[in-house]
């Protein structure tokens, strides 16, 4: 049964509504019932704690399961991989699993698996996380485990070889994956090959082929360090007996600070333009339509995500409920906007029948200018989904951990997760209709087609959608490489 | 799935007790039966202002009849298309402005539809199911069949045709199963029974299986267990209960010899499947069946791993699982072959070490590594009050006991090793089992042996 213990969620309503309501015998099903105020989201307060290492600490106590969530979020991602090293930063992060302190790359896995705990290095675009899963039982245990990957990784030279080999069959792999062909594609003409987001994070052929284990032990040593870094746990701990565990365990691990790199944002589209990739026989074209959107950073960061609820983030929005539930074209239409500390893409996507593809991009195209105007109750059905949703997004250990990670990397209010409704709520129909004309413009956009040439590309041509360059998949990915045996 | 929108959240939250190192899993709840036959399971967790409402029909694509296949899947779309209360677009438009999210799923036993509101709103979703539950045919007409038929249609381009290896499931059901057998159809059904299917069906299909009394119903979350009572009972009671449900009884299907397909398909490498049947779930060795996998396949130093991508260097990655369900299960095994291998490799290193497994006991270790995990799983799956919903309305549904969470680990902990090798000697035979080559186009020499070829 629940048990609340310290400090539970709270919860704020009343139950009067619903009394009301059961002493009703018929239920009136001529209007949907008529619902109380909702609750709002109360979480328990973030702790914050130094290590002598100088490793900031933030915690989030959750007792209502015994399991424990602990993620070190350094600031080092694929961004900062060197130009001539693209997939530097993935690599490390991934050869950081492969053996550390004592163990070399099975028994260290065997240890972890035998606590049933889960550990996890990966790098994002600005940052690396390793990640620790484990039940309260096995923490101990599973502490000393994650300190030997954050401070003594290995980087043993045969994992190297198994690693590279692993990673250029991914890359040969990727021609058989319309998906991946298009977002390759549409980051690679949204963004330019000069800049990170325009390119693979995990590399190509040649980069792959070139790596060392000084390029990842210096990168390493670069990057990993208390003082770039900081330490989230969410579960059921309590702050005293956490901090003596992680001072045992972390506080040998030194470092200096690491001055933050310099990244240029990349320059805006400026025409429209159409990509073609020929998949023969393809029975679906993957649609992949958009342009550089905005930081994360934005004050407008409230009214884009109303604004994109609208036209592509749920499942009435207009996208969605055109491309599929009016014309059925597909089983899904949608759109995103990715906010990193530099303008991510905006991104429109769907999958449509090959023989409609034509049709499905004059939808597209009618969506994106139509949405400069919204209606009262689209603006308010959104920001609803939006804003009550949210509580429920706080429901697990790991889930917690990714919303702090944001709060981390962006260097947000301890009040954020608290005040983030009220913000939502307060966003109007002006402000939608704004954001919406800055950053949607239907004239400056990429548009990306995977699919078959030969069904698809005379029904396109009458469109008008702009120029439209053919290619071919090795014109996106480059010729499969080819692996020689170990 | 009715949509791809959802976010799949990992589910982990605990209503347990820890005594000790040793855990008791156990989520309480309250079951009631209403007049009309529906069963109702009410659960309290008051950690997240949250409520989940998840309801059972308790059909699946195992019903169907031949030329219908696909069906019970096309109609939980039509599921969500609005009745006699409820206008087209408002099931959505009204949970997405209380600040709720729904979807529903398909699998050869069941279909289930779940909602997450905030507490506020728990009398929404129980509007809206009970509406469509008694008042589906009131709202439905040829074109809402129509237009769902052709997003389900995209639905299996976009999940198995148009995805590397992604016909390999279909060809493997069709083929493991002797024809006619409710799980030899996939549940997305053919092409063309998705164009064979009429309006008539669908009013036929919902008369027979809609019904209260095939139905359960679960609340749980930040609820009040009196007070969701009597809320159940005013939305549900009115719904008249349905003509009895005929039961499933089939003998196990089982493979008289090994058969053995290839198939040519858009990729790279080659890929190699090896099924074989296995016991109902929750019958005896169902989860000596998973351990079974977790020895063979889970982590770095299992046997398969370890062998074919750690040492030998000779397959990109190796998969193996038991995948349960009512009327028997299905053991398989997958592995990707590297450049310049052949699944004739590939294949005789996984016999040998099938052999192996039959001959000698796997480690103490190995069990309790595979144990342990399962554990951590289990205390996952309780965190989140979606999935908690889900697997109280599963366990009723399966076993009649929705706190069934303890029993159902307590299954993974009695296990020892000798019990691995038993399970490995009756169920994993050469000649009961199927073998499926996916080959690159033009590379049918990668294949291992073959009688006969199958095409996408």
């Amino acid at each position: 049964m629940k048990k609340h213990l310290v400090v539970g969620f709270l919860i704020m309503y009343s139950w009067a509504l619903f009394v009301e309501a059961a002493v009703a015998q018929k239920p009136d099903r001529t209007k949907p019932p008529k619902l109380g105020p909702p609750p709002t989201l109360k979480l328990p307060p973030l702790q914050r704690f130094t290590l002598s290492n100088g490793l900031p600490v933030l915690l989030i106590e959750k007792h209502q399961v015994p399991l424990v969530q602990i993620t070190l979020l350094v600031r080092v991602g694929s961004a900062m991989d060197p130009p001539d090293r693209r997939g530097l930063a993935s690599l490390t992060a991934a050869m950081m699993e492969e053996g550390a302190g004592e163990r070399d790359a099975l028994a260290f896995a065997d240890a972890v698996d035998f606590l049933g705990a889960t550990i996890n290095v990966s790098a994002g675009m600005h940052t690396t996380t390793v990640s620790l899963f484990t039940p309260l039982s096995k923490l101990d245990s599973a502490l000393a485990l994650f300190a030997d990957v954050i401070a003594r990784p290995r980087f043993p030279a045969e994992e190297l070889e198994r690693k590279r080999i692993e990673r250029l069959t991914t890359l040969q792999q990727w021609h058989d994956e319309p998906r991946i062909i298009a977002s390759q594609l549409f980051n690679k003409v949204l963004f330019g090959e000069q800049h990170p987001y325009g390119v693979p994070t995990i590399g190509n052929e040649q980069a792959l082929r070139a790596f060392t284990v000084q390029d990842l032990r210096s990168f390493y040593a670069a990057y990993f360090s208390p003082r770039n870094a900081t330490l989230i746990v969410v579960g059921d701990v309590v702050p005293a007996v956490l901090r003596t565990k992680l001072e045992a365990e972390l506080a040998s691990w030194k470092g200096d600070a690491v001055p933050p790199p310099s990244l240029q944002p990349a320059p805006q589209v400026q025409a429209r333009k159409l990509y073609v990739v020929d998949k023969p026989g393809a029975p679906q074209s993957v649609i992949r339509i958009g342009r550089i959107g905005a930081a994360r950073t934005t004050p407008d960061y409230y009214a884009i995500t109303v604004m994109n609820t609208i036209l592509g983030g749920s499942f009435t929005s207009r996208l969605n409920n055109n491309l599929r539930e009016e014309h059925s074209y597909t089983y899904g239409a949608g759109s995103r906007f990715t906010m990193l500390p530099l303008p991510g893409a905006f991104l429109a996507f769907s999958d449509v029948h090959t023989e409609v593809t034509d049709k499905a991009l004059g939808e597209f195209m009618k969506e994106l200018r139509a949405i400069a105007s919204v209606t009262e109750e689209e603006v308010q059905r959104a920001k609803n989904y939006v804003a009550l949703g949210y509580p429920s997004q706080f429901q697990s250990v790991g889930e917690i951990a990714g919303a702090l990670a944001e709060v981390v990397l962006y260097n947000l209010p301890d009040d954020y997760f608290n005040s983030y409704t009220s913000r939502i709520l307060a966003v109007t129909k002006k402000d939608v209709e704004r954001v919406a004309r800055t950053y949607i413009d239907p004239d400056r956009i990429v548009i990306v087609v995977v699919g078959d040439r030969k069904k698809i590309e005379q029904a396109i041509a009458p469109l008008q959608l702009g120029q439209i360059e053919y290619l071919t998949i090795e014109d996106v990915l480059g010729k499969p490489p080819v692996i020689e045996k170990p | 799935m009715k949509r791809f929108l959802l976010a799949a959240t990992l589910g982990v939250s605990l209503a347990g007790a820890v005594c000790g190192q040793d855990i008791r899993l156990s989520v309480p709840s309250t079951r009631f039966v209403l007049p009309n036959g529906l069963n109702v399971i009410l659960h309290e967790d008051h950690s997240t202002p949250t409520i989940a409402v998840n309801m059972y029909y308790h059909v699946g694509s195992g019903r169907e009849k031949v030329g219908r296949t696909g069906f019970a899947h096309l109609f939980e779309h039509i599921m969500f298309e609005g009745s006699k209360h409820v206008p087209e677009g408002k099931f959505d438009e009204w949970l997405e402005a209380a600040g709720g999210n729904n979807n529903g799923s398909t699998n050869t036993d069941r279909t289930n539809y779940f909602e997450t509101v905030p507490s506020n709103a728990l009398e929404l979703p129980l509007f809206l199911e009970s509406d469509r539950m008694g008042y589906l045919l009131d709202a439905l007409s040829p074109q809402k069949v129509d237009g769902q038929r052709d997003v389900v249609k995209n639905e299996r381009r976009q999940s198995y045709e148009n995805r590397p290896y992604g016909m390999a499931d279909i060809k493997i059901v069709e083929n493991l199963y002797p024809h006619g057998h409710p799980y030899s159809w996939p549940t997305i059904g053919s092409m063309e029974d998705l164009s064979a299917a009429s309006y008539e069906d669908v009013v036929e299909f919902f008369k027979t299986w809609y019904v209260p009394n095939n139905a359960s119903l679960v609340v749980a979350g930040d609820i009040d267990t009196a007070i969701t009572r009597q809320l159940v009972n005013k939305w549900f009671a009115e719904i008249p209960r349905g003509a009895p449900i005929p039961p499933i009884d089939l003998p196990a299907a089982m493979l008289e010899k090994e058969k053995r397909l290839m198939m040519e398909d858009q990729v790279q490498l080659p890929r190699l499947y090896l099924c074989w049947h296995t016991p109902p779930v929750f019958s005896g060795m169902d989860a000596t069946a998973d351990i079974l996998a977790s020895v063979l396949a889970g982590g770095k130093n299992s046997r398969l791993y370890k062998r074919l991508v750690y040492e030998l260097q000779i397959a990109q990655d190796v998969n193996a699982a038991n995948s349960s369900a009512m009327l028997g299960s299905m053991f398989w095994i997958e592995a990707t072959a590297r450049e310049g291998h052949s699944l004739r490799e590939l294949e005789t290193i996984i016999q040998q070490e099938v052999e192996k497994l039959k001959t000698q006991p796997p480690t103490l270790r190995e069990v309790q590594r595979a144990v342990n995990q399962y554990e951590a799983s289990f205390l996952a799956r309780l965190e989140n009050i979606g999935w908690k919903a889900d697997l109280l309305n599963n366990y009723y549904h399966l076993t009649g006991n929705p706190d069934f969470f303890q029993e159902d680990f307590s299954r993974y902990k009695a296990i020892d090793p000798t019990d691995v090798t038993a399970a490995a000697q009756s169920f994993l035979l050469e000649d009961r089992r199927l073998v499926l080559s996916v080959v690159p186009r033009g590379k049918k020499h990668l294949a291992a042996a073959y009688t006969k070829e199958v095409t996408k």
